[in-house]
């Protein structure tokens, strides 16, 4: 041990150099309202890196063309860097094959492919999808399509006033006509990490399917899918550093093999006659038409860069500035935290007595620095605390204390403005 | 570089911390309620009507300092106004916030001018505007409840 403290000493492990990271990130180094941008919106979207923007104009500088079909160079380099952005984020979640990764347009598809070709060829009456109180408006509404197709019911697992789910009553609600259990990994609101072992193992012992979203825990936390052994985990390219318009569906492959065909188009199929048409293999059955080529080779750079970043470091960091931040958010008179789990991401939510969110995001505004305000795409869960909105600042690798000190200093210059 | 103050001028900070005409109003004779989904404003205007006259008009509801303002400053306004001047007021309002010049009709709404300064935070526009929506689609029959989306 004492060996070991020794190398520690000698050899600091190198953390993250927040400095370093901004400088790859060319919105960043701009004024807003004559100040220097505090970019503190990165739960609705991060921004994008060099190395990301710069991938995206090669590919439609250098070899854009389309892919799976041509025979000629180009053709074959874009269908490579396409098939090699899968692989990267097959290995980034760690899938057993680049078979089980397929591409959508962000999370909100990928959620809505699986109630669709899933759940709608899965579910009768009667069975029941358990969601959290804390979800995104994403892993509510294609579930209540899915139930008034199907006569299935949603279910709701309650949440504390922490804003953490409460898993007694999660274990109770679970039955026999459970068949899916679909919750965040990161609540985007609260920013709850949800303990998605224990939940993941509940649903397995009653036999129910598993979906995770998890588009506020890519870019800040390391997903490991067999770990979790979860059925299906859905990310957006948008918030890892990449671009919109882009994102991940993983499923099990014998679960992605078993269910039928989302869209149809080209690129699905195998053969296709009038009589009958035989559909392509995984994951090209789920990809009907010409995708978006770009934001796949994209999304492969923005996985490479986290990668490089390393995301051990990146969640070290980031729980630095959130310990940080929360610390002096607390000091401050009339701020109610909203979302105070054990267990957070770097998300900060809060509300000031007697001052609306929408004026705080104003007023911050001027004084440079982007924050979230309103209802976050979750209103059940402003129900659940009593408020119409609040204030959101959410960290990415790139924040600083600096922007900390800056977006504290601001509530209170909000406070004066209202005083 | 706008500045703050033009939108968070004192009038607009002091209707939104003592809103006037604040609170149901019992023998109102119509009611209707406004809602932006999108920050989760909502508010129910309340207004009795004697011939062709605004004879009171209240609000309660929940919203951002422009929204409440608004409505504040609104009622005050309309009360004891005929309809055909209510309606002008709400078209000269309108002008007000969105027409980039203004419409040149600050001058001749008195308080209500105060709201001028949205006009240069296009995002707020509708805190402004939900109030008078309202209060033109109660007016003029509406029993659906008013949204800005």
């Amino acid at each position: 041990m004492s060996a070991e403290r020794s190398i520690h000493r000698t050899r600091p492990r190198p953390g993250l150099d927040a400095e370093r990271v901004r400088a790859d990130f060319p919105l960043l180094a701009q004024q807003v309202h004559g100040m220097p941008l505090a970019y503190l919106d990165n739960a609705a979207t991060t921004q994008k890196p060099r190395q990301v923007i710069e991938e995206i104009e090669r590919y439609y500088r250098e070899y854009n063309a389309n892919i799976h079909r041509g025979v000629h160079t180009l053709s074959m380099r874009a269908t490579e860097a396409y098939e090699r952005a899968r692989s990267r984020a097959a290995q980034f979640i760690n899938a057993t094959s680049a078979q089980e990764i397929v591409f959508v347009r962000g999370t909100t598809e990928a959620i809505n492919l699986v109630a669709q070709s899933w759940g709608r060829s899965r579910l009768q009456a009667g069975d029941e999808i358990l969601i959290s109180a804390m979800e995104h408006h994403s892993n509510i509404v294609p579930w209540q399509i899915l139930c008034g197709q199907t006569g299935a019911r949603l279910r709701v697992i309650p949440i504390n006033d922490a804003g953490e789910l409460i898993i007694e009553e999660y274990e109770r609600m679970l039955g026999e006509r459970t068949r899916l259990v679909a919750v965040g990994h990161i609540s985007n609101a609260l920013g709850t990490i949800n303990p998605l072992d224990r939940i993941i193992e509940l649903a397995r012992q009653r036999g129910a399917r598993t979906l995770i979203d998890g588009a506020q825990a890519a870019a800040h936390t390391r997903v490991d899918v067999q770990a979790l052994g979860c059925d299906f985990y859905a990310f957006s390219g948008h918030k890892l550093y990449g671009p919109t318009g882009i994102g991940v569906l993983y499923g099990r492959e014998a679960l992605l093999e078993e269910m039928p065909p989302y869209q149809g188009g080209g690129d699905m199929i195998k053969v296709v006659t009038f009589e009958r048409t035989e559909y392509n293999d995984l994951p090209y059955k789920f990809e009907a038409g010409t995708p978006h080529i770009a934001g796949g080779i994209g999304l492969g750079a923005a996985i490479d860069y986290v990668e490089r970043l390393g995301l051990d470091e990146i969640a070290a960091y980031e729980q630095e500035l959130l310990a940080y931040a929360t610390e002096a958010a607390r000091a401050i008179k009339g701020l109610r935290l909203i979302g105070t789990a054990a267990h957070k991401g770097a998300i900060l939510s809060f509300v000031l007595e007697g001052i609306h969110p929408h004026d705080i995001g104003t007023i911050l505004d001027h004084q440079g620095i982007a924050i979230r305000s309103g209802h976050h795409c979750a209103m059940p869960v402003m129900e659940r605390f009593g408020v119409p909105a609040t204030a959101r600042a959410s960290f990415a690798a790139y924040n600083t204390p600096v922007e900390v000190d800056r977006l504290i200093r601001g509530v209170e210059a909000v406070k004066k403005v209202f005083s | 570089m706008f500045d703050l103050k033009d939108l968070y001028q004192e009038v607009i900070v002091d209707h939104n911390r003592r809103p006037r005409n604040f609170g149901a109003l019992p023998d109102a004779d119509r009611k209707l309620e406004g809602f932006n989904p999108l920050c989760g404003d909502r508010l129910t205007l309340y207004v009795k009507v004697a011939g062709d006259r605004i004879e009171d008009i209240r609000f309660d509801g929940t919203g951002c300092a422009i929204s409440v303002a608004s409505a504040s400053l609104m009622t005050e306004a309309m009360k004891g106004k005929t309809l055909g001047e209510a309606r002008k007021t709400f078209e000269s309002f309108h002008e007000m916030v969105t027409a980039r010049d203004g419409g040149g009709r600050g001058a001749a709404l008195g308080k209500l001018a105060a709201l001028a300064g949205v006009r240069d935070y296009p995002a707020r526009v509708k805190c402004a505007t939900l109030c008078w929506h309202t209060l033109h689609s109660l007016l003029h029959g509406g029993a659906a409840p008013v949204s800005t989306e």
